[in-house]
């Protein structure tokens, strides 16, 4: 399939900057119109916390999409949806630090330390910190395209640490955090898959080197 | 029974209802009280108490105000009857209200038995009527560490009991919620185990403090809060106020509580409202009040450790939690 047009490109990833936009924008208004319930803080708390772990399976879809839809020009959409993902995680985090614990350092080491769902939290912010900062096409080029690679790896164990930190913090209903886990564990399976298919591949061409010959 | 004089101003009057209940529903509203104010009247000569109109809204009248309530100023009915734990209904504390709209509260039949010399089956406009009605003004903790404050209206616990006429070996009371999967969404998922159990230690239970609740401001108790008989105590966490009551059975033996069967290392059987002891997940040093912005610190059993704090003498709160 032939990509889209580089304008038709530009104004799509327009457009979808504008949509992951959107909650942020939602939650803003309904804070100025009265429209978080009794509890805005709370709401405000678990709306950019699902929105970075939406945001993560999102961007970690898009290698999928790519292969199984043939779309190849979905990568032009990846940095910006990890950003995203980060945005929607610095906002829930900040959320904790200043509306949750109002800036009290003690009381916040002691919730890492102490806390285990805090603790998968901040390590799965953590975990985004770098990605975000070496986002850029300088930092591709400064760290060469396979370490570049390997270390945006980090986004699986954020995800991950998404998960468990989301699974240990409900009370009882774990419906929506273990569906976010069976989404990232299918992600994590195409990639896995995709992975056996290559190395068993590549061990076959080498046994057999020349297989115009034999065939 | 005893009916006083209304009093000049009641707590709904004070709260601006007008500003959050819609137009129509408000000159509905202005209709039912004025039929409900009318009716009551005729009621009142004839010597009857009101509680004979039971839908949610209805009015409830003869209520005595309680020295026992608190002063400060109780949170809306709106955000009262939309921020709350229901998880027979959902497990997100906004849905409850709608979802519980349709719940029936009649005909209703409570269960006293056990280790009891009078096992009976009361109607539930029995129940209502084995005490005179009070205002209970009452602070409410979360265990998930917000707050409020609560106009309840029902009578104390201790007045059930005596009518039961417990045996001497009865050291606990157990209380269990209907189990109505047809009308409660979540009773056919396996979120906790059905149906919801509590229970006191029986000192506990006859405390002045502990009430069984049919009222909200001045109305009949909204299906949200645990219509038609829900289990108050206020120096406990909110869940150990079970909602929906359909049996009273007095026992030898710690009754076993729903949230502890979930998770024992977390919910304690007592879950007194203890700021040293955190929840294994959080600290219960602070709360946020609904309609609060900064948290303020939790007090040990809620405030009411004056009149509490003996129940447990002696007692290892950090174990017993």
């Amino acid at each position: 399939m032939r990509p889209p047009p580089e304008k038709l490109l530009r104004a799509l990833k327009v457009l979808v900057f504008l949509l992951c936009l959107g909650p942020a924008a939602v939650l803003t208004w309904k804070g100025f119109h009265d429209g978080l319930g009794a509890n805005p803080i709370d709401v405000i708390t678990r709306t950019t916390g699902r929105w970075t772990l939406t945001f993560l399976l999102i961007t970690l879809g898009i290698t999928p999409a790519r292969k199984i839809l043939h779309l190849p020009w979905l990568i032009r959409f990846r940095r910006m949806l990890g950003l995203f993902a980060f945005f929607y995680g610095s906002l829930h985090l900040t959320t904790y630090i200043w509306l949750d614990k109002f800036f009290d350092v003690h009381e916040m080491l002691h919730d890492i330390l102490k806390r285990r769902f805090i603790t998968a939290g901040i390590t799965a912010w953590l975990l985004m910190l770098p990605l975000a900062l070496t986002s850029t096409k300088a930092w591709i080029r400064r760290l060469g395209g396979k370490r570049w690679q390997r270390l945006h790896r980090l986004i699986y164990f954020s995800a991950a640490a998404g998960v468990i930190h989301f699974v240990w913090l409900v009370k009882a209903d774990l419906k929506r955090p273990l569906t976010y886990g069976a989404i990232l564990l299918a992600l994590l399976a195409y990639r896995t898959f995709v992975w056996a298919v290559s190395r068993l591949q590549s061990a076959q061409s080498r046994r057999a080197p020349s297989p115009g010959l034999s065939g | 029974m005893l009916i006083k004089k209304p009093n000049d101003i009641s707590s709904s009057e004070i709260t601006p209802k007008s500003s959050f209940l819609g137009r129509r529903q408000f000159i509905a509203g202005v209709a039912a009280t004025g039929a409900a104010v009318a009716g009551g009247l005729y009621l009142r000569r004839r010597g009857w108490h009101m509680e004979e109109t039971v839908h949610a809204g209805a009015k409830l009248s003869g209520i005595v105000k309680s020295p026992l309530s608190t002063s400060e100023q109780p949170n809306s009915f709106k955000d009262i009857t939309n921020y709350n734990n229901y998880y027979e209904f959902s497990t997100d504390k906004y849905e409850p209200n709608g979802l519980a709209a349709n719940f029936r509260t009649r005909p209703w039949t409570v269960s006293i038995e056990g280790l009891v010399k009078k096992p009976k089956k009361l109607d539930i406009d029995t129940v209502l009527k084995l005490a005179p009605l009070e205002e209970r003004i009452y602070r409410h903790r979360c265990v998930e560490g917000w707050s409020m404050v609560i106009p309840w209206v029902g009578f104390p616990l201790s007045a059930l009991i005596k009518q039961a006429e417990p045996l001497g070996n009865a050291k606990f009371v157990a209380f269990e919620t209907v189990y109505a999967p047809d009308q409660m969404p979540n009773q056919k998922r396996s979120v906790l185990e059905w149906p919801y159990v509590e229970g006191l230690r029986i000192d506990e239970a006859m405390h002045p403090l502990a009430i069984m609740a049919v009222g909200l401001y001045d109305e009949v108790l909204p299906n949200v809060d645990g219509a038609p008989l829900r289990l108050v105590v206020p120096w406990k966490y909110g869940f150990k106020g079970i909602k929906a009551i359909v049996k009273i059975k007095f026992v030898e033996n710690m009754p076993p509580t729903t949230w502890n069967i979930m998770a024992a290392n977390e919910y304690g059987f007592y879950s007194n409202v203890n700021p040293q002891v955190d929840h294994p997940r959080w600290s219960q040093a602070t709360e946020r009040r609904i309609g609060e912005f900064r948290k303020r610190p939790t007090l040990m059993f809620n405030g009411y450790a004056d009149q509490v704090a003996s129940l447990y003498s002696g007692m290892d709160l950090r174990k017993n939690y």
